[in-house]
């Protein structure tokens, strides 16, 4: 009976159709949207992510996510990090499919060796100064008791250097050790004519 | 006889086995000083148990194993520590790590051990324990912590135990060696590990062919000790090819069977240990000996002797070279190029070492010292031409010249879906590449940058969770603080309110609102009507007995002043009218309180007449206050207060006239003025005794309230005391309170400095305040 109906408007009824369609998928999306609604902006996420945490404040941000969210929603350059260098610049330039910059000296230099911060425990007074001013409570001590750096939570972002009455922190570079030191990475491709000028570079693969 | 598979790809390198081969096992003589790195093995390092100082004797543990993945270091001979301290280390890097240096004494002197007859008698845990005290460690080169891989999780049951004797890497004849010497301690371990992994079904000792003498020895032994056991240990010989002692590799071309990526022999049941190993873990079980010795190729044409040593773990290399004859362009201790390299471990995998002095490790197989014409340098590399020949040599089924492209380019994510992480660093591919890449150099780079991106990675999720942590705590502080704030200002609001309706209802209560604010009196009227309904029969009473009294004491104060008044007519009047005025108002309360007693005493409920007749008494007086018939004082005290100040003001001005004029009255004048301010002095007393008498006459359960009331009281006396005194008088006395205020601030300021108050600043700038305050008011 319905068929025959259909047959018989075959306008209308394609209209019918149509309609409910989009009523039902109306529906399943505005369900959708309500169940699966993703919280916080999910791109900010992703671009903090991939910012070193350094919690410096080099980009004139308060810490890496409020740049992070910057950058997200009012278009601020993404080479205004120094700490993450041109490798973050790369990284967030892929993320957002723009073309990488190059550093904005500006904010600062990239740094060739990680820092960290270093207590020169005999100076210290133990004023608690280093403490209010580590973003990510790397340092520990008490009022007139001397202070100390927890070397592995560190992130080398120097804002402790400056509130020091006494001028006794220092940055030291992290040393390798065995286990972090990593292979060096080959030198470039020098062609044949160049061979008997080549460095006495020694390879440990010296099979052949 | 076992099938065996072949491996994909593969390289076939000049074996170079002969050379060592030549001559029998020697034994290293003592060196003068023994270098022991703390962590020979994978995972970490040891903790040392000696000190500087400390005499030690041969087999001594000198450290102890920190956590499950670490193996303990044992003293190679009697000596003294001379030092625990950064030494170079036999590592690619060239780096130092900590070490514990012992000096050899030359006795040799033994530290007794406990030998264990029945070995297979003991417990999986027991022999593990036994196996760990000896600080085993794998010694096919990895150095994976022994003890850990015989201790397989429990849901895998192990069915099969391969022995690695393949020894594939050119140049290396260690294991061989030992096969030859010590094949009973070999297939004695064979027998210990299967009994610690509770037997497996099948135990293998794998060796390429290239070692005829080995397999026949290992053979001769299993044979010897077969008829002891059920399981055979079957000794499988298989086509020479590099790199088939990879762990991976060796599963695949003796059972077939292929380790997953990312995955472990012993997920497919199988446990690998190198041959070394198991004699080591039985000289250990069986006669308690720690691993303080291995054998180490010591091979290349810079030498005069070629050969396969017993060395003391811990032997100086340079120890070794000299032993056998090293002939170098220079004897220093460092050789710079282009004199002979020295390498540790084998020609593909091994390293280039610049030091001398570096000892040898548990992991040590072999020391080549070559010939310039023996191993040439690497030739300078050229352009990859995409030839496919790495791929075809690659045993872990790899693409070489893909992942070479994405190292150069730094494509970490495509490097890891390529599977940079299964590659084996064997070599083959760099050996066959015709432009000689360093192609496994690339890889060790990509890996480890890939490795330390991780860990930064960690680093920084764990800064990112500490920073964020560090807020959260902040704005917590924060909002503590506010609430706080909020809290005492809600308190202070709530205070003033209470105190408002406090006086309002005393001031209602006592008929006698001392104030002229029409406001406050509105106010008392609300709260009149509020507790109207309210107000109980004994609170009525109360109320009416508390107006009554206070009546009654103003008229004895009244009477007091009539006898301080005499001689002063037209006060003496005035304050007659008042207590006149005052005797009428407590006959009215007499006769109220009466009623009320009537009332209450016939059980009749309290009329709202009484309770209005208050009200109406209150809309009086509001009347009265609003029609600005405010220069009529609420009390006659206060009347008589202020006309006296009066006084005391003109008489003063006639004195100051009469000293000006330097008239002989002064004097009488002075002594009247004197008499004045008693009488003031006086009044005030009494107005200052009002409150309390008011306190006195009320009833208990109202006496909070008409503290209250009386606190008012006295601060509106106070304010009316301010208002009527001379200028001079008011600054004095400013500046007396504000000395006070100042002391008490400064008190409050050391306190917080003493207990670094957050408020101190707070303090200080009230402080200084206060104090500009008071240099004004001096000036």
């Amino acid at each position: 009976m319905i068929i025959d109906w259909f047959l018989s408007n075959p306008i209308v009824g394609a209209l019918a159709v149509l309609a409910t369609l989009s009523l039902i998928f109306g529906a399943i999306l505005g369900f959708a949207a309500v169940k699966y609604k993703v919280e916080g902006d999910p791109l900010v996420e992703q671009v903090d992510a991939l910012l070193p945490q350094t919690q410096c404040g080099q980009c004139g941000h308060p810490g890496c996510k409020p740049y992070a969210d910057s950058i997200v929603n009012n278009g601020e350059a993404i080479n205004h990090c120094p700490p993450g260098g041109q490798a973050t610049i790369n990284a967030l330039a892929d993320l957002l499919g723009v073309d990488a910059p190059s550093l904005d000296a500006e904010h600062g230099e990239e740094k060739e060796v990680k820092q960290v911060a270093f207590i020169r425990e005999e100076d210290c007074i133990g004023c608690t100064k280093c403490i209010q001013a580590c973003p990510v409570d790397a340092i520990i001590g008490a009022q007139k008791k001397m202070h100390t750096v927890i070397t592995s939570e560190c992130t080398g972002c120097d804002l402790c250097i400056e509130p020091c009455p006494v001028d006794c922190i220092d940055l030291l570079p992290v040393e390798t050790d065995v286990k972090q030191w990593i292979w060096e990475k080959p030198s470039p491709i020098i062609i044949a004519t160049d061979k008997n000028n080549a460095s006495e570079k020694e390879t440990p693969e010296a099979a052949a | 006889m076992r099938q065996v598979w072949t491996v994909p790809g593969g390289v076939h390198p000049p074996e170079n086995k002969h050379q060592s081969m030549q001559e029998p096992l020697a034994d290293c003589s003592l060196a003068d000083e023994y270098i022991l790195p703390l962590n020979q093995h994978i995972g970490a390092p040891a903790a040392p148990l000696v000190e500087v100082g400390d005499t030690v004797k041969k087999y001594q543990c000198i450290a102890e194993p920190e956590g499950v993945f670490s193996a303990g270091v044992h003293a190679p001979t009697s000596g003294k520590v001379i030092a625990i301290e950064e030494r170079f280390i036999a590592h690619p890097s060239g780096l130092k790590a900590p070490c514990i240096v012992i000096a050899a004494d030359g006795h040799d002197s033994a530290y007794e051990l406990t030998p264990c007859d029945t070995p297979f008698a003991l417990e999986h845990e027991a022999i593990i324990s036994r196996i760990r005290a000896a600080g085993l460690a794998g010694m096919g080169g990895a150095g994976f912590p022994s003890a850990v891989k015989l201790n397989p999780r429990a849901n895998t049951p192990i069915d099969t135990l391969i022995l690695n004797g393949t020894e594939c890497e050119p140049y290396i004849t260690a294991d061989d060696m030992l096969m030859q010497t010590a094949a009973d301690d070999v297939i004695h371990g064979a027998r210990l590990l299967a009994h610690t992994l509770n037997n497996p079904k099948n135990i293998i000792i794998g060796v390429e062919d290239n070692k005829p003498d080995a397999i026949a020895a290992l053979t001769r032994a299993a044979q010897k000790y077969s008829p002891e056991y059920s399981t055979q240990i079957e000794v499988v010989s298989f086509p020479t090819k590099y790199p088939s002692g990879g762990e991976k590799q060796l599963i695949y071309i003796l059972t077939g069977k292929e380790v997953a990526s990312g995955k472990l022999p012993s997920d497919l049941g199988i446990v690998v240990q190198n041959v070394g190993t198991a004699a080591a873990a039985w000289r250990a079980v069986r006669y308690g000996e720690p691993l303080i010795e291995r054998i180490t190729t010591v091979v290349g044409e810079a030498l005069g002797t070629q050969r396969n040593m017993k060395v003391r773990i811990g032997t100086p290399i340079s120890h070794i070279l000299e032993e056998n004859g090293f002939q170098a362009p220079s004897h220093s201790q460092s050789f710079s190029s282009p004199s002979p390299r020295l390498i540790v471990g084998g020609p593909m995998m091994g390293f280039a070492i610049e030091q001398t002095t570096v000892p040898v490790v548990k992991t040590t197989n072999c020391v080549i010292a070559p010939s310039q014409a023996e191993m040439p340098e690497a030739p300078p590399q050229q352009a990859c031409i995409r030839c496919g020949h790495c791929a075809e040599a690659c045993p872990a089924g790899l693409l070489p010249q893909q992942l070479y492209w994405y190292a150069r380019a730094e494509e970490h994510d495509k490097l890891q879906s390529h599977n940079l992480f299964d590659c084996i660093e064997c070599g083959a591919c760099s050996y066959v590449c015709p432009s000689a890449i360093p192609l496994v150099q690339y890889y060790r780079n990509a890996k480890g940058t890939i490795r330390q991106a991780e860990a930064d990675k960690l680093k920084a999720d764990k800064a990112r969770l500490r920073f964020e942590q560090r807020q959260a705590r902040i704005a917590k502080i924060e909002e503590a603080k506010e609430a706080k704030r909020l809290a005492r200002k809600a308190a202070a609001e709530k205070n003033k309110a209470k105190a408002a309706k406090q006086a309002a209802e005393a001031a209602s209560a006592t008929g006698s609102a001392t104030d002229d604010k029409s406001d406050l009196v509105s106010k008392a009227i609300h709260a009149a009507k509020a507790q109207q309904s309210e107000i109980t029969p004994e609170q009525e009473r109360a109320k009416l007995s508390r107006t009554f009294e206070s009546l009654k004491s103003r008229i004895e104060k009244t009477e007091q002043q009539i006898k301080d008044a005499t001689g002063d007519t037209s006060r003496t009047e005035t304050l007659n009218a008042k207590l006149k005025q005052t005797q009428l108002k407590i006959k009215e309360a007499e006769q109220k309180l009466a009623n009320f007693d009537a009332q209450s005493s016939t059980g009749r409920p309290v009329s709202p007449g009484s309770g209005s007749s208050l009200g109406q008494a209150a809309q009086k007086q509001s009347a009265a206050a609003s029609s600005g018939n405010s220069s009529k004082p609420a009390t006659s005290a206060e009347k008589t207060v202020l006309t006296l100040r009066k006084r005391i003001a003109t008489a003063k001005e006639k004195l100051a006239e009469a000293k000006a004029e330097q008239k002989t009255s002064a004097d009488a004048l002075e002594q009247g003025v004197k008499k004045l301010e008693d009488k003031l002095a006086d009044a005030l007393k009494t107005l200052d005794a009002k409150p309390e008498s008011l306190n006195a006459s009320a009833p208990k359960e109202a006496a909070p309230l008409d503290a209250a009331s009386a606190a008012i009281l006295k601060a509106q006396e106070k304010a009316k005391a301010a208002a009527s005194l001379t200028p001079e008088e008011k600054q004095a006395a400013a500046i007396l309170s504000l000395e006070k205020r100042i002391e008490k601030a400064k008190d409050r300021l050391k306190n917080a400095q003493q207990n670094n108050d957050d408020n101190i600043e707070a303090f200080t700038t009230g402080l200084q305040k206060l104090e500009d305050k008071l240099a004004k008011l001096k000036n």
